[in-house]
């Protein structure tokens, strides 16, 4: 497996797929504009992923390039691995036992498997937002605060707080009660709280699983804003079971799909097709991809 | 307002500096070593249990392989009783009793504990339930000192000797005969039922039939014998008033029981999904055949394990039998109930008192140990047993 | 298999038999009334008991309380120094050794099995001797005790430590069961979204394990110190005095004690119930000792199952 480097080529393409391992995902056509983009803009260079549980294959042959301050929509029906995929980005597999990855996930060239990297510097790096909004029992100043902390930090977080809450438009909501406990906030306001929390450490990327399938149309919506407004600062991974909010939140679009195992009714997920959100959901190149987003699968 | 993008990293890396190396990401040599150290405190804490368990097989097995290949082996078998002082160490006298009350303790605890564990577990309503189980915990946590008392002073006068020695052979009876007709039911059920069965099950079937008649038989020939060994001319039959007997200090040792069958009973009904209760109830089953029928079959494993539990725990029980056994250091063989005994805790205990060292023969000191392994040996085989039977029920459900 | 004890045809036959019997079901209320009969009885018994050791104890209690706090260990009864003061400080300490080695030792093991125990054969050996650890009878720990603390490290001379180590030992598999369980229930999202932000498995545990499970620790620890404060039979294995014992000098805390004999709550009382025999007034004595005892371990008791009833209500 030959990795790229950004400095062997300037230009990049959006979407790789290593020869003879994935022959289902589509090759964009050479000259797209849409895919390509400068090499320091690679955040992740993702080739021939596999993530296994055991014996049993999850995931297999993931192949992408993710650009710097876009967002990158995991989209696909249920158990096709693409929460496992994104929890591979900060390592949170490592949380369970039995977990374990094959293939290369390149951060800005380093390895992220790389046995000398500590899965905590990495997570302080590339933070998390989960689906269900899970604030701390602890005030809502401390919740934010929390990350800062156990990196050590101890003066300044007034303004690390003030600061990250702003960036989640929640500041106005919470400014004169920073001290009350996060569990007395309502579902968006904590998934709000929750990325708030997962900014004030200062990610460069920022990877959020399903994070408005518990949230109301309304507070879903503020998400959306919400993160149309920093990407400018972050990376944005986002897995959505939710078409409509890929289209309209992200830059490029990743489709994942399952195949099962007749024999042992076991479910891998793999990605079929991943392009630029525009091309994906207007003209994509894969029957199975078309036949999702008009409905007629998954 | 400083802007949170530009503070300085605590420890000394900007970020998002270009270029990342894996160094970078490698994170402070001292944080994993912190860590590594933390995790090797909670590990040592944690082998501190093997530690202890070899400690405790090794000083078993130390001091009563010294007894073992030092004793006269004659002197542990067929005396007429238990007198480690004098180098007389029958270890029937020890069994017995410890049998005897483990029986009479199991009749109390449990149709007292899979009782109460069914009411709270199938009738009781929420309100009931929150107000009555921390009842069943109190008692749960009264210690076996508290109960040797009560077995001396209430138990033996007011139960025991109350109802007295022909009142309980009549009760004996009548369990034996409830036991039988439970038997002789079963058993029938069983030949009813016998198309269909295979070799094994067949066998299995035999085997049961033959422990369950087998029991019945000791049970009669114990009654028996009970009532054959009192003097009849004697109103006052118990050999030792005041200081209590084997039965009021079994029963005390029950009563220290009942929470803890009730619990484990507990949990195993509870474990039973509630699917199978509504499917009876959809059949148009009644609450009592639901749970005779369907969830006490289906909770059978965990309530065996409890049972094993139960007799394990009153195998090991001391202090009660220790007070109210009425059998001060040594003790003459007995298969009654309502004479004074020694089980193989009390006769453990009551070596270990009066002195600052046990003292006696030779022998007396490792003889403790040759007990304490007796009973450390039985006590593990039981708790594995009911070990098992909890697993069972956790790949049933 | 439950589903044959449904689904055979004797089944049907008693379900139809119980749709066409019609009126009151009988059977089923009896069934009803005998389960709750066993609990009755089993809370009876309860009351009873309490009744009986007031009823003996109250006399003594009430009659010369002052002195019988203060008192010590005497040969007769109408000694008007006759008092539990030896046996509350010998508890006193074995409750301080339970809490300064079973519970730090406890929780620390709890927090390896839970948080970084790796799935091999090393945990799985932890696991079964926690479990073996927990049913061995207290009389053994009480053999242990006197082989380790007695026999091999004192000459043969019985201490205060050596009953103090022991009964944390022995309490020691409960905590470590205890609090596990109360690790067990902390919710994993918690745990995910520390990592999350970039928290270390020490930050985890520290900051947002220990911190959830508390209570239900604190309840496991609340009761095994009541264990350890009511248990007597490892106690007079490794030497506890249940004859008389000099009274001492110096005040409840003084820490030479520690080498010196001793005795302890539960094991006045089985000394006061053998001298019962040929003094009366012991019984008494020990059941107004027994008043004492029982206050004090179902204070800890009551005050352990309120907190976790307390605390699982709160979190729903």
């Amino acid at each position: 497996m030959v990795n790229l480097k950004p400095s062997d080529k300037s230009i990049l393409k959006g979407m790789r797929v290593s020869p003879g391992e994935a022959p289902e995902a589509s090759v964009s056509s050479e000259g797209d504009d849409h895919d390509e983009f400068p090499a320091e803009d690679l955040v992740f260079d993702v080739s021939a992923l596999s993530v296994f549980y055991g014996q049993f294959r999850a995931v297999r042959d993931v192949n992408m390039l993710i650009k710097r301050n876009e967002i990158t929509a995991l989209i696909g029906p249920s158990g096709c691995g693409k929460s496992t995929v994104l929890r591979s980005f900060n390592r949170m597999n490592d949380l369970i036992p039995t977990a374990r990855v094959e293939g290369n996930l390149l951060y800005r060239g380093v390895d992220l498997y790389d046995e000398r990297v500590d899965p905590v510097e990495v997570r302080r790096r590339i933070g998390m937002v989960f689906q269900k909004p899970n604030p701390f029992p602890k005030s809502v100043y401390d919740n934010v605060a929390y990350g800062p902390r156990v990196a050590g930090r101890k003066r300044g977080l007034d303004d690390v707080v003030e600061n990250s809450l702003r960036k989640a438009a929640l500041w106005d909501e919470v400014k004169d009660r920073l001290r009350e406990s996060a569990i007395g906030l309502s579902g968006g306001q904590q998934q709000r709280l929750s990325i708030a929390r997962a900014i004030a450490v200062d990610p460069e990327v920022l990877l959020m699983d399903e994070p408005c399938s518990a949230l109301d149309p309304i507070a879903t919506s503020r998400i959306e804003e919400l993160m149309e407004e920093i990407k400018d600062e972050y990376t944005i991974l986002i897995v959505t079971h939710n078409m409509q909010q890929a289209a309209r939140v992200s830059d490029r679009t990743a489709f994942f799909s399952v195949e099962v195992d007749e024999s042992s009714d076991r479910r891998t997920g793999l990605l079929i097709e991943y392009a630029t959100t525009d091309k994906l959901f207007s003209n994509p190149d894969d029957e199975r991809t078309e036949n999702y987003i008009t409905g007629r699968f998954g | 307002m400083a802007d949170i993008s530009t503070w300085p990293d605590p420890i000394g890396v900007n970020l998002r500096s270009d270029p990342l190396s894996v160094e970078a990401l490698a994170g402070p040599r001292r944080r994993a070593w912190k860590e590594a150290a933390i995790r090797g405190v909670f590990l040592c804490a944690a082998f501190i249990s093997i530690v202890i368990s070899v400690l405790i097989v090794f000083s078993l097995i130390r001091e009563a392989w010294i007894f073992m290949t030092g004793v006269e082996w004659a002197k542990t078998w067929g005396q007429n009783g238990w007198f480690p002082r004098n180098g007389l160490y029958d270890m029937p006298t020890l069994l017995v009793s410890s049998l005897i009350v483990t029986v009479v303790a199991m009749l109390v605890a449990g149709p007292l504990g899979l009782g109460s564990a069914i009411y709270l577990s199938e009738y009781a309503s929420r309100r009931t339930r929150s107000f009555l189980k921390p009842v069943l915990e109190v008692l749960a946590g009264v210690p076996s000192v508290v109960l040797g008392f009560f077995a001396l002073f209430f138990i033996s006068p007011q139960v025991i000797e109350r109802i007295g020695r022909n009142g309980w052979l009549v009760i004996g009876a009548v369990v034996i005969v409830g036991y039988l007709a439970f038997v002789v039911t079963w058993a029938r059920k069983l030949v009813q039922r016998e198309a269909g069965a295979d070799m094994a099950t067949q066998i299995k079937r035999v085997l049961i039939l033959t422990a369950l008649v087998a029991t019945a038989l000791v049970l009669i020939w114990w009654v028996n014998d009970v009532a054959g060994s009192g003097d009849p001319e004697s109103q006052d039959f118990f050999s030792v008033k005041r200081s209590g007997q084997l039965a009021a200090a079994a029963v005390g040792v029950g009563i220290l029981t009942i929470p803890l069958v009730a619990s484990v009973s507990e949990d195993a009904l509870a474990a039973v999904p509630k699917e199978l209760r509504n499917a009876s109830a959809g059949l148009g089953a009644r609450k009592m055949t639901t749970t005779v029928q369907v969830v006490l079959p289906a909770a059978v494993s965990g309530i065996v394990a409890a049972f094993i539990i139960g007799i394990s725990r009153a195998l090991g029980e001391t202090m009660v039998v220790f007070m109210a056994g009425g059998a001060a250091d040594a003790a003459l063989f007995t298969s009654s109930p309502f004479d004074g005994g020694l089980t193989m805790t009390a006769g453990m205990a009551s070596l270990a008192t009066g002195t600052d060292n046990v003292v006696g023969e030779g022998l007396t000191f490792q003889s403790l140990y040759f007990v304490g392994l007796v009973l450390f040996i039985l006590t593990l085989t039981l708790n594995v047993l009911a070990g098992r039977f909890v697993n069972r029920v956790r790949e049933k459900y | 298999m439950a589903f044959t004890t449904i689904g055979d045809t004797n089944a049907a036959r008693r379900v139809e038999d119980e749709i066409f019997r019609q009126g009151r079901d009988l059977k089923g209320s009896g069934f009803r009334v005998l389960v709750f009969a066993a609990l009755g009885l089993s809370i009876l018994i309860l009351l009873v008991l309490l009744g009986q050791v007031l009823n003996d104890g109250w006399s003594v209690l009430s009659e010369r309380f002052g002195d019988f706090w203060s008192g010590t260990l005497r040969s007769r009864s109408e000694d008007e120094k006759l008092g539990i003061s030896q046996g509350l400080v010998g508890s006193f300490w074995i409750a301080v050794f339970v809490g300064v080695l079973a519970f730090p030792i406890g929780i620390s093991a709890a927090i390896y099995l839970e948080e970084y125990a790796p799935q091999n054969w090393i945990t799985k050996t932890l696991d079964i001797a926690i479990r073996n650890l927990a049913g061995v009878p207290s009389v053994v720990y009480g053999l242990l005790g006197l082989f380790l603390f007695v026999k091999l490290a004192n000459d043969g001379q019985s201490s205060l430590y050596a009953g103090g180590i022991t009964l944390a030992i022995l309490v020691l598999p409960i905590v470590v069961i205890t609090s596990a369980e109360a690790i067990r229930a902390v919710p994993s999202s918690l745990r995910e979204s520390a990592y999350g932000v970039g928290a270390t498995k020490w930050d985890v545990v520290r900051s947002q394990v220990l911190p959830f499970a508390a209570p239900g620790i604190l309840t496991g620890t609340l009761l095994s110190l009541s264990r350890a404060v009511g248990e007597a039979a490892p106690l007079i294995l490794v030497g506890a005095i249940t004859g008389r014992l000099a009274p001492r000098d110096g005040s409840f805390l003084t820490l030479d004690q520690f080498d010196d004999r001793f005795t302890a709550m539960p094991i006045v009382i089985v000394g006061w119930v053998q001298e019962s025999g040929r003094d009366d007034g012991f019984a008494a004595a020990a059941g107004a000792a027994i008043v004492v005892l029982l206050g004090l371990v179902i204070i800890m008791n009551s005050v352990a199952v309120l907190l976790r009833n307390y605390f699982e209500k709160k979190r729903g």
